[in-house]
């Protein structure tokens, strides 16, 4: 795996995506998703909105770093909040 | 109503899988590696954070060949798409025409990309070239090498010309898949040409299109083989679209970090926009149907 140039961060990082997906996956089979419909403009299920809220995450990084100085956690907190807002409230 | 579920059959899905991870979240997952680092080979390499995305972000090079890029793939989806639909609403719908347009429609999509490339780049020189010479024998001054907009008209021309057959036959798959008697409830109605498209062939043919709209937008937005043989990227950077940016900074400078990064930049804006689409369709005919 060494051709792959892990980093500590970047492990850590696809190590969370992992969990996250084997936990959804534990989800799903506990009790099963039930699409609804939330602030989001589109009936969602538990895994749309998670991929909604990671992609968005991914934006909020890259709009912090394009668009401001300010240190880069202040943005993954934001992108935290949103994760949860969306799954919560999506 | 109690609905046995069969896991066992994840099982049949395993190749799939494995096949997936070595050819896409591999690679995907080293390039988020190289991303965040200054490397020369996996053995030399420092960590750099977040560096490289800033640089990529701020880069005014890469704005412009995003810009380009924007709206190239726009003029693409503007112009093959209807041509397309209106392409497939004119062919023969049997007898011999049939067998014969499909192969002559085909024939664009046969041919390997840097063919098209070459094929273009000969037929548009003025000196050899039937189509640059023809165009200068009307009056007008056409070089794709030199001029700028002569180049971008070239690049689009061709795209047009090799994919518009992709929506035509697409199109014309799903006006085939129409029984007659919608046309024949049409026709009882008194229903206009107009009113026909919109309410019978146009909603038959959504599915389809969702499809050629979404193939037609990344690959004209990953576009690289054909302008890249016709004009190199040029004159100047007129032609110089994303991937070839990209392939400019990893291949011909060798900056493996920042090339990662706006790898990663770019395969953001495409599955964003891939997502909205296929929702907004999906949904769109969710609700035509109810």
């Amino acid at each position: 795996m060494a051709w792959m140039a892990w980093t500590p961060i970047t492990a850590a990082f696809f190590g969370c995506i992992f969990l996250m997906l084997i936990g959804m996956g534990i989800w799903q089979a506990v009790s099963p998703t039930v699409p609804r419909r939330g602030f989001l403009p589109l009936t969602t299920t538990r895994g749309d909105r998670l991929f909604i809220s990671l992609l968005g995450a991914a934006y909020i990084h890259l709009g912090w770093l394009a668009f401001t100085d300010a240190a880069l956690w202040i943005g993954s907190v934001i992108a935290l909040v949103w994760l949860v807002i969306v799954m919560r409230w999506g | 109503m109690n609905k046995i579920t069969n896991n066992k059959a994840w099982f049949l899905v395993l190749p799939v899988f494995f096949i997936v991870a070595i050819s896409a979240i591999i690679p995907l997952m080293t390039v988020v590696n190289y991303s965040v680092q200054d490397i020369f080979d996996p053995q030399t390499r420092f960590f750099v954070g977040t560096e490289w995305f800033e640089q990529v972000l701020g880069d005014s090079r890469l704005h412009d060949a995003l810009l380009r890029q924007i709206f190239y793939t726009l003029s693409v989806l503007f112009i093959e798409i209807p041509l397309g639909i209106a392409v497939a609403l004119t062919l023969p719908r049997k007898g011999w025409g049939v067998s014969a347009s499909m192969v002559l429609l085909a024939l664009p999509l046969l041919i390997p990309w840097n063919v098209v490339g070459t094929i273009w780049q000969i037929f548009g020189r003025a000196d050899i070239g039937l189509g640059g010479y023809v165009i200068n024998l009307m009056g007008i001054d056409y070089n794709y090498a030199q001029n700028p907009m002569d180049a971008w008209l070239t690049v689009l021309v061709m795209d047009v010309w090799h994919w518009t057959s992709l929506i035509v036959l697409l199109c014309y798959a799903g006006l085939r898949s129409i029984p007659d008697a919608y046309y024949q409830a049409a026709k009882i109605d008194g229903a206009s040409r107009w009113a026909v498209f919109r309410f019978i062939q146009l909603p038959k043919m959504q599915s389809v299109l969702v499809i050629g709209v979404l193939l037609r937008f990344m690959d004209s937005f990953m576009i690289y083989t054909e302008p890249f043989v016709l004009t190199g990227g040029g004159p100047g950077n007129a032609t110089t679209f994303l991937s070839q940016f990209l392939t400019r900074m990893a291949v011909g400078q060798f900056d493996l970090g920042p090339a990662a990064a706006f790898s990663l930049v770019y395969f953001l804006i495409i599955l964003l926009v891939c997502w909205v689409f296929y929702t907004v369709v999906m949904n769109a005919g969710k609700q035509g149907e109810q």
